[in-house]
């Protein structure tokens, strides 16, 4: 493509001493110390480290990175946890709570380590990582075909700590009626950082329900990686919760590579955690596969958080429908940013990204940047974004329909979120995805 | 779909091989020394007769751009320019001081006769009827031919001459609101026009007046191996307004050519400024060899109350284009505006859009750009609409639409909406369905269909602008008008 080659060298500074740099790097020397030998061949830790080291923890004059300085939000990086004792587990398993109303197949991680897998459903089959590291199981390497998550900051630092995670695997044809629900529930006093790796695996022909938690009260610094693979015809729904406790720094990316007629959904709620980042990097490499993404952030306070989301369409008759609501009050700062590439070969393509954020109060800010990058002629592509504040209106509307201003807020607060919500196909997790975004706004005053 | 058929025959007859404008005039010329240094900006200093303070001014901008880097952040792919392979400073030998139009070299009337440029006031007003008078600065490389129409406009108050001659006669007016829009160390190519401007025009338009004419420059590159690197600096003061338009052409040469220049416009209180630009500088050959680099810096200062700044450009030329004119809206419901064609085809780059800051309360802006790339060309929108916390009541619409005709270009867009403001509605769309709701019902309710209404309501108003350019630019303009917005992407 047609960055100047001279330039994205030139543009990033070296890497300096700065504390994000030097924690991170004294981090990973201790770190390494503790791993067994010869693993690092498969993650490449010591390359992504490198990576990392060259360039520095990119900072605000880092295109990507323009509006989440994440140099700055790492200012205090955490050590790595360690594996959890079974006091720990079981507290943590005992206060996790969110889509607990969801009949699923619960695969626990505790601070960032694989605690416990429930029995699975016939199809779907689960290989820890650190036995798929030791096998250098195949499957590691689909990561690197996802194209435009390549040289990705937080996928490298995810590649250098990480040490937990699982494989999952659905057999070709199967269509697994149970959500199968990871819960990633982060427990301590102290805060402390978690690298957790899944790949999940979803074979011809195939479904899956999956749903992804992450909670806990403590200031985690978590950095998680969800790969997903679909092959031709598979279909995947996929419903994420950030619930992480309010002085978290929750990194997550997401990749998908998705195969002929595919159909991919994903779903992301952000309702908790002081700092988040979550990317999205999507490669649609087969024909005529379909993408939904919906996503609802709700942030207050001085919180800060970050969509940032990659549609790469390389192949003809994608179609790809992206839906991002904010809602951003007190100090908060919202930002979505998100591209959409249509290849030279991708025809007939039609994509379509809406962002639409309300600020709610006086000191919000929001910064959208909805991108597209066109090759090819014969596509429809369309990208939209808003930002202001609750309709003046509607609001009088209701107050004369008898309601109280806070009640008529809410109301109208949870119709604008509700849309994207909507997106969820999933009957009980939709309905508890709803009840968690009430329950969000019930707080806010 | 007819419509699209038509564009892209529209867009075929504009393309790069059927460029019009590429001869070449024979002069003598007066060159300094290739090379950049301190003494060619003296150089520079002293051939226009410049005061002290204003050599200093150069000098301390050359300084400063030593010290900085090429910026590399727009989507366009060049060489590297070897900025002491140029010469800063090219004039026609016998254009020394021309007192009237029968001094200037005929040669050079020769030369913009044939661009269709009137410079003869006597013929213009014999063409044209006295209302659609447009006064011009020719500027031909490195200094300002002529400028017509001085007298009259004198009449009515207005300031209407080459920036040179400003720094001499209006040292005052020049000192106060020279670099105060554009800071001398803004950007690198702003920073070397800051310090190797040579000509360029110079506009105030003094309270309450309404300039009695449309003003225009014409600049023409001639000369091998020189950039350009024109200054614009339009005052409006109270309650005046003032239409300007920039036409430009070059030679087809097979070396790319700098073109460098800062614009900067200033509106006080209840003041209105216009801005229209026709770019068709030479966009190179139809394997992409030459053509000129068009690094240009326009940015306008809404500085008053109720004043507003608007930009129009119709792109059409140029290897590369970075671009974008940008509108500071620090007055209290001051507007922007920003409309813009940008049609790239052969190995064109662009890479355009436009600034909106409000600062301001209840501050409005609007920009509506299409972008049309065919060929191997390139064509990205990049764009910024800001809200600062004080901004209250402010508001934005963005419409920016791209069409590609073929499957080797590229069409990019890259917004950016940053709102501090909760008050401030920001709305961007880049689909040609979404325009406001109510607008749409309101012509559906009157029997149009939706392309129809569509047409009617983006055309409408582009169109309206664009029509409002002076007799010159309108031929190449009309054959922009017509382009349709059908089927367009993102």
């Amino acid at each position: 493509m047609t960055t100047n080659p001279a330039t994205e060298s030139a543009e990033r500074p070296a890497a300096q001493n700065f504390p994000a740099d030097t924690r991170l790097a004294q981090h990973f020397d201790d770190f390494r110390s503790r791993l067994p030998d010869g693993d690092g061949s498969v993650v490449r830790r010591l390359e992504a480290m490198e990576d990392i080291q060259r360039v520095g923890v990119p900072n605000r004059r880092v295109e990507e990175w323009k509006y989440t300085d994440l140099r700055a939000f790492l200012h205090e990086a955490a050590a790595p946890a360690s594996r959890p004792d079974a006091a720990t587990v079981d507290a943590a398993r005992k206060s996790a709570h969110v889509l607990a109303d969801v009949p699923a197949a619960r695969i626990d991680f505790v601070n960032g380590y694989l605690a416990d897998a429930a029995t699975l459903p016939e199809g779907v089959s689960v290989v820890p990582l650190s036995k798929a590291l030791a096998e250098a199981h195949p499957a590691l390497a689909s990561l690197d075909q996802v194209e435009v998550a390549n040289g990705n900051a937080l996928i490298d630092l995810n590649t250098a700590f990480v040490d937990d995670g699982i494989i999952v695997q659905v057999a070709a044809g199967h269509e697994i009626g149970e959500v199968l629900h990871l819960r990633f529930i982060n427990h301590g006093n102290t805060p402390f950082a978690t690298a957790t790796r899944v790949l999940v695996l979803v074979e011809k022909d195939a479904a899956l329900t999956i749903a992804e938690t992450h909670e806990g009260h403590v200031a985690a610094q978590p950095n998680s990686l969800v790969a997903f693979v679909l092959g031709d015809s598979a279909r995947v729904e996929h419903v994420r919760v950030n619930a992480e406790g309010a002085g978290a720094i929750a990194l997550s990316t997401l990749t998908a590579l998705l195969g002929g007629e595919a159909d991919f959904r994903s779903f992301n709620l952000v309702a908790g955690s002081a700092v988040s980042r979550h990317q999205l990097f999507i490669a649609c490499q087969g024909e005529n596969a379909r993408v939904t993404i919906g996503g609802v952030t709700m942030i207050r306070g001085e919180d800060h958080a970050d969509t940032t989301l990659v549609l790469d369409h390389a192949v003809p008759g994608g179609e790809s429908r992206e839906l991002f609501k904010t809602i951003v009050d007190g100090d908060a700062t919202g930002v979505f940013q998100g591209k959409i590439i249509v290849r030279q070969d991708a025809q007939k393509t039609d994509g379509r990204m809406m962002s639409a954020a309300l600020l709610v109060s006086p000191g919000a800010t929001m910064y959208n940047k909805p991108e597209l990058e066109i090759w090819a002629d014969d596509v429809q592509c369309a990208h939209g974004a808003t930002c202001g504040e609750l309709d003046e209106d509607l609001l009088f509307y209701l107050s004369a329909r008898g309601l109280p201003p806070a009640e008529a807020e809410a109301l109208l607060l949870q119709a604008f979120i509700g849309e994207a919500i909507e997106l969820v196909e999933h009957e009980s997790m939709r309905e508890a995805l709803n009840a968690l975004a009430v329950k969000r706004l019930e707080n806010r005053s | 779909m007819p419509a699209v058929q038509e564009t892209i025959e529209r867009v075929r007859t504009l393309d790069v091989d059927q460029y019009k404008y590429g001869f070449e005039t024979e002069l003598e010329v007066d060159k300094a020394p290739k090379g950049l240094n301190e003494d060619i900006v003296r150089l520079i200093s002293a051939k226009k007769g410049e005061p002290e303070w204003m050599t200093e001014w150069r000098l301390d901008a050359y300084r400063r751009w030593v010290t900085l880097r090429e910026p590399t952040w727009a989507r366009v792919n060049y060489p590297p320019i070897d900025y002491q392979d140029l010469h800063y400073y090219a004039a026609p030998k016998k254009n020394a001081a021309p007192k009237s139009l029968d001094e200037v070299d005929p040669e050079i009337l020769r030369t913009y006769e044939k661009l269709g440029i009137p410079l003869r006031e006597q013929e213009i007003l014999a063409g044209v009827e006295p209302s659609r008078r447009v006064a011009v600065d020719a500027v031909f490389d490195s200094v300002s031919v002529v400028t017509t129409f001085k007298e009259e406009l004198r009449r009515a108050g207005v300031i209407f001459c080459p920036i040179s001659e400003a720094i001499r006669e209006y040292p005052e007016l020049v000192k106060k609101y020279l670099g105060t829009v554009v800071p001398v160390s803004d950007n690198y190519f702003a920073t070397l026009n800051s310090a190797v401007f040579t000509d360029g025009s110079f506009v105030y338009v003094p309270e309450g007046v309404r300039c009695p004419m449309e003003l225009s420059t014409y600049f023409r590159i001639n000369e091998r191996n020189t950039g350009q690197f024109e200054r614009t600096l339009i005052i409006a003061d109270k309650g005046s307004y003032v239409s300007y338009l920039e036409g430009c052409t070059a030679p087809a040469r097979d070396e790319n050519q700098l073109h460098a220049a800062v614009v900067e416009l200033i509106a006080l209180d209840d003041a209105e400024i216009k801005y229209s630009t026709v770019q068709n500088w030479y966009p190179g050959d139809i394997e992409g060899k030459g053509g000129v680099y068009n690094f240009v810096t326009k940015r306008g200062d809404c500085r008053g109350r109720n004043s507003k700044i608007s930009w129009t450009q119709v792109e059409t030329g140029s290897a590369i284009t970075w671009k974008y004119p940008s509108c500071i809206l620090r007055g209290d419901n001051s507007q922007g505006e920003f409309y813009s064609i940008a049609i790239s085809n052969g190995y064109q780059q662009v890479d355009s859009g436009t600034k909106m800051i409000h600062l301001g309360r209840n501050t409005t802006s609007r920009i509506i750009s299409k972008g049309i790339a065919a060929g191997r060309s390139e064509n990205t929108y990049r764009g910024l609409v800001s809200a600062h916390r004080r901004a209250s009541g402010t508001r934005n619409f963005t419409n920016c639409d791209s069409l590609l005709i073929g499957d080797r270009c590229g069409a990019h867009t890259v917004p950016y909406i940053e709102s501090k403001n909760a008050s401030a509605i920001f709305e961007h769309e880049a689909t040609t369905s979404k325009i406001s709701d109510d607008q749409m019902f309101y012509c559906l309710q009157r029997g149009l269909d939706e392309e129809e209404a569509i047409a009617l309501i983006v055309n409408g108003f582009v169109k309206d602008v664009l029509q409002q350019l002076p007799m010159e630019f309108a031929v190449e303009a009309q054959k922009l008008i017509s382009i349709s917005l059908e089927g367009s992407v993102g």
